[in-house]
């Protein structure tokens, strides 16, 4: 019924004010290409040399100019870009215009963990018809998997978050280390005496960013999250490997070690400016906004890989990074569908993505781009930081998934576990906890838990 | 309907009764016409909106296997939520605590500034106000600043002398920091209230109470703070309601003390959780409607008490 009244209000106001958008834009006889069948060359031909607009929701500062690179090749074609909001405030704008059935733009940016909640509401285009297989050995495996299953293809990879170890190397030196910790057990000794020697702690826990503890869990090969594109999800985040981890983390936490500060807010950057932490357990896109925020410590800096759990051993997770979909709503799925490949596959984009924007890519090309990889930053000591980064997303793993509902997984968190880290309490049980908490939201939900 | 009241208007303009009767259905016509417009947005922005919630929490919505009729399950449910219980527990002390001092500290000012005795009173009246004219956000992030453990500079004068900064963002002092943050905004706006009262009030009875010869402090208490009942009480409803629906505060002290708030700190916080991040709008719903009758309730209670005293004290000044 509530869905019923629904459409009706939506068709109402769809034939009032995009009807006649629609038919002024778009010579008649057009009818949005919604097939699954692949499409023709004539048909890509075809759309992309007729006037259409088309709506590019992200938050990414200066996207205008890899847009206007598309716009440049598809004269035809009219991108206005709308900048909606960052992260959950994009993603409640999104949903709010998917469910009102108005006003949904036709391409989103879109970050890893939430494609499996877009996809459980079947509101994105499967991109495999208009010819994304044909893209997919130019990015990273893994990267390419998190935003394909064997259902089809549901975004193109923007940019990626390999994590690494940033590190002052002065305050590092003041405790007689001269070289990055290989190993868990090294940081662990580190740690202890960058403590003591200077005062500082060697990184920060944060208690709100369940991001970067997935990013660690990633690491060391912790599937806390599955879901079969249908009603089935696995959830496993009190795993003996993922408490492991954890108490792992515990242990430095209640020597003090570790600091628990909340991460991303001013105090933070303080800490990062006063030489609180030093050093930084974070991700490819970490060096240019440590150059941003904390200019006063340039040349301080150097980057390693992430210490690991075995000796010998080289592996990595992943925290951030977007891609592009295109929402099913679309009424110009090929265009929409060109935008989002163009701008992620186009050499000149993707490098001005790199290079502009600082994004750290997920196309191959760029990361094999020496001029790319080769740049020695002033801010780490002259290191080729891009060239380490590249190395260190190969060595991530490419079969992490995530659930439909990792808005709630992330906020049950930064309650439960979260709330444990600051509280320097038992992480064991906190893990133990939000387990329960996201099995019987699960259920509640009518999901299938393996 | 219009024509009907217009036609025999015009054609008995003889009749002095015809035309009263006739002037006054016109004259209630463009009454209704004039209230008309507040009543469209009233119904469009309020009144439906109420009651699509209203339609909204007796279902219950679930991913897999979407929507379906669910009578009163989710206020049942509410009912028996610890963290909507435990926030509606939270608003409870803040209004007890905060209430009280905030309408006193806006009460001494409001009767200070009508004394007259205090000198450049209009500056002081504007000073007082400028709190309320900050955006509830702004004043909130800039209270965060303030508060900030390591950077702000409470905790920098305190590191100055060499003593640990108490930690105004903790578990257990957060409800303190956000009622001072409360206080410092609406004291102003109380008072501006209160003061327009007291200028109310007939000099007469100042003049009458001097020659009796009672003090500054008398006429206060026995003419001023009765006669300017109405609009006390009138801030108590205000910041009754203001109480339950705190929202600003929780929300941006979430970036900087993401543990000592809690999803359900607040109920209205709450039930934006609930819809934004949980996406169960349906439960929501039945939070923001429960959450609307406890504020119903309570500021009922309150209104009936004082009038109730009010009964009492004209019963015993007779």
């Amino acid at each position: 019924m509530k869905k019923a009244s629904k459409t009706a209000a939506a068709m109402a106001v769809l034939a009032g004010i995009t009807g006649f958008m629609i038919t002024g834009c778009s010579p008649a006889g057009t009818s949005p290409a919604q097939s699954a069948t692949a499409m023709s060359q004539e048909d890509f031909d075809k759309a992309m040399s007729t006037p259409t607009k088309l709506t590019f929701w992200t938050w990414l500062p200066d996207v205008q100019n890899e847009v206007a690179l598309f716009e440049k090749k598809y004269p035809q074609i009219d991108v206005t870009v709308e900048n909606v909001g960052q992260g959950g405030e994009h993603y409640q704008k999104v949903r709010t215009a998917l469910q009102s059935g108005d006003g949904a733009p036709d391409v989103i940016q879109l970050e890893y963990q939430y494609i499996p909640s877009f996809n459980l509401t079947n509101s994105l285009l499967n991109l495999r018809p208009y010819g994304a297989d044909d893209i997919s050995g130019d990015y990273v495996d893994w990267a390419w998997k998190q935003v394909s299953n064997d259902k089809g293809v549901w975004a193109v990879p923007q940019d990626v978050g390999p994590m690494g170890n940033l590190y002052r190397t002065d305050i590092l030196e003041k405790a007689g280390i001269t070289k990055a910790p290989a190993t868990y057990e090294e940081y662990a000794a580190d740690a202890k005496a960058v403590k003591e020697k200077t005062g500082s702690y060697i990184s920060n826990l944060p208690t709100n960013d369940p991001a970067q503890v997935i990013g660690l869990l990633w690491q060391a090969g912790v599937k806390p999250f599955s879901y079969d594109g249908d009603k089935t999800v696995g959830i496993n985040v009190n795993s003996a490997e993922a408490k492991k981890v954890l108490a792992y983390w515990q242990d430095l936490i209640q020597k003090d070690l570790i600091s628990v500060d909340a991460d991303f807010n001013d105090q933070y950057y303080q800490g990062l400016a006063s030489d609180k932490y030093a050093g930084w357990l974070t991700a490819a896109w970490a060096p240019i906004f440590l150059q941003g925020t904390v200019e006063n410590t340039a040349g301080k800096w150097a980057a390693a890989p992430l210490p690991q759990w075995s000796a010998g051993e080289q592996v990595s997770g992943n925290w951030g990074g977007s891609s592009d979909a295109v929402l099913k709503t679309t009424k110009n799925p090929i265009a929409a569908a060109e935008l989002a490949k163009f701008i992620n596959h186009d050499e000149e984009s993707t490098k001005m993505f790199a290079t502009k924007q600082f994004l750290f890519p997920a196309a191959k090309s760029v990361l094999e781009d020496s001029s790319y990889t080769d740049q020695k930053v002033a801010f780490f000591g002259g290191q080729q930081v891009n060239k380490l980064f590249g190395q260190i997303s190969n060595t991530v793993d490419t079969d992490f998934q995530w659930l439909p509902f990792t808005e709630y997984a992330y906020s049950q968190f930064n309650e439960i576990v979260g709330t444990a880290i600051g509280a320097k309490g038992d992480l064991n049980t906190a893990l133990d906890k939000w387990q329960e908490t996201l099995v019987s939201y699960a259920k509640d939900q009518g999901f299938t838990v393996k | 309907m219009a024509s009907d009241t217009i036609i025999p208007a015009t054609r008995n303009a003889g009749s002095t009764v015809r035309r009263s009767t006739s002037s006054r259905r016109t004259q209630v016509t463009a009454a209704y016409l004039f209230v008309l417009p507040f009543f469209i947005v009233f119904i469009a922005m309020l009144v439906i909106p109420l009651g699509y919630a209203g339609y909204l929490s007796l279902f219950k919505s679930q991913l897999i296997g979407g929507l379906s009729f669910a009578g009163l399950s989710n206020y049942v449910e509410a009912l028996t939520d610890p963290e909507f219980l435990a926030g509606i527990g939270r608003m409870g002390v803040f209004l007890l605590v905060q209430v009280p001092i905030m309408l006193a500290v806006a009460l001494f000012l409001a009767l200070a500034l009508d004394s007259g005795r205090a000198r450049g009173s209009k500056a002081l009246r504007l000073l007082y106000f400028v709190p309320y004219a900050v955006p509830g956000v702004v004043a909130t992030l800039m209270w965060g600043y303030l508060y900030g453990p390591d950077f702000g500079p409470f905790a920098q004068l305190f590191h100055s002398f060499g003593l640990e900064s108490p930690n105004f963002l903790g578990q257990q002092s957060i409800l303190g920091s956000m009622m001072n943050i409360v206080t410092w905004e609406f004291v102003g706006y109380n008072m501006i209230i209160m003061y327009a009262a007291l200028r109310g009030i007939p000099g007469e009875l100042y003049e009458a109470a001097e020659i009796d010869g009672a003090s500054q402090f008398r006429i206060a208490w026995n003419i001023k703070i009765p006669a300017i009942r109405p609009a006390i009480i009138l801030t108590v409803i205000f910041s009754i309601i203001g109480t339950f629906q705190l929202f600003n505060e929780p929300s941006l002290l979430d970036a900087i003390a993401p543990n000592a708030v809690t999803n359900g700190f607040t109920p209205n916080f709450y039930a934006y959780n609930l819809a934004f991040v949980n996406q169960d709008v349906n439960y929501a719903a039945a939070i923001a409607f429960l959450l609307g009758i406890v504020i119903a309730i309570v500021s009922y209670v309150v209104q009936l008490q004082t009038q109730r005293g009010e009964r009492r004290q004209r019963k015993a000044s007779k």
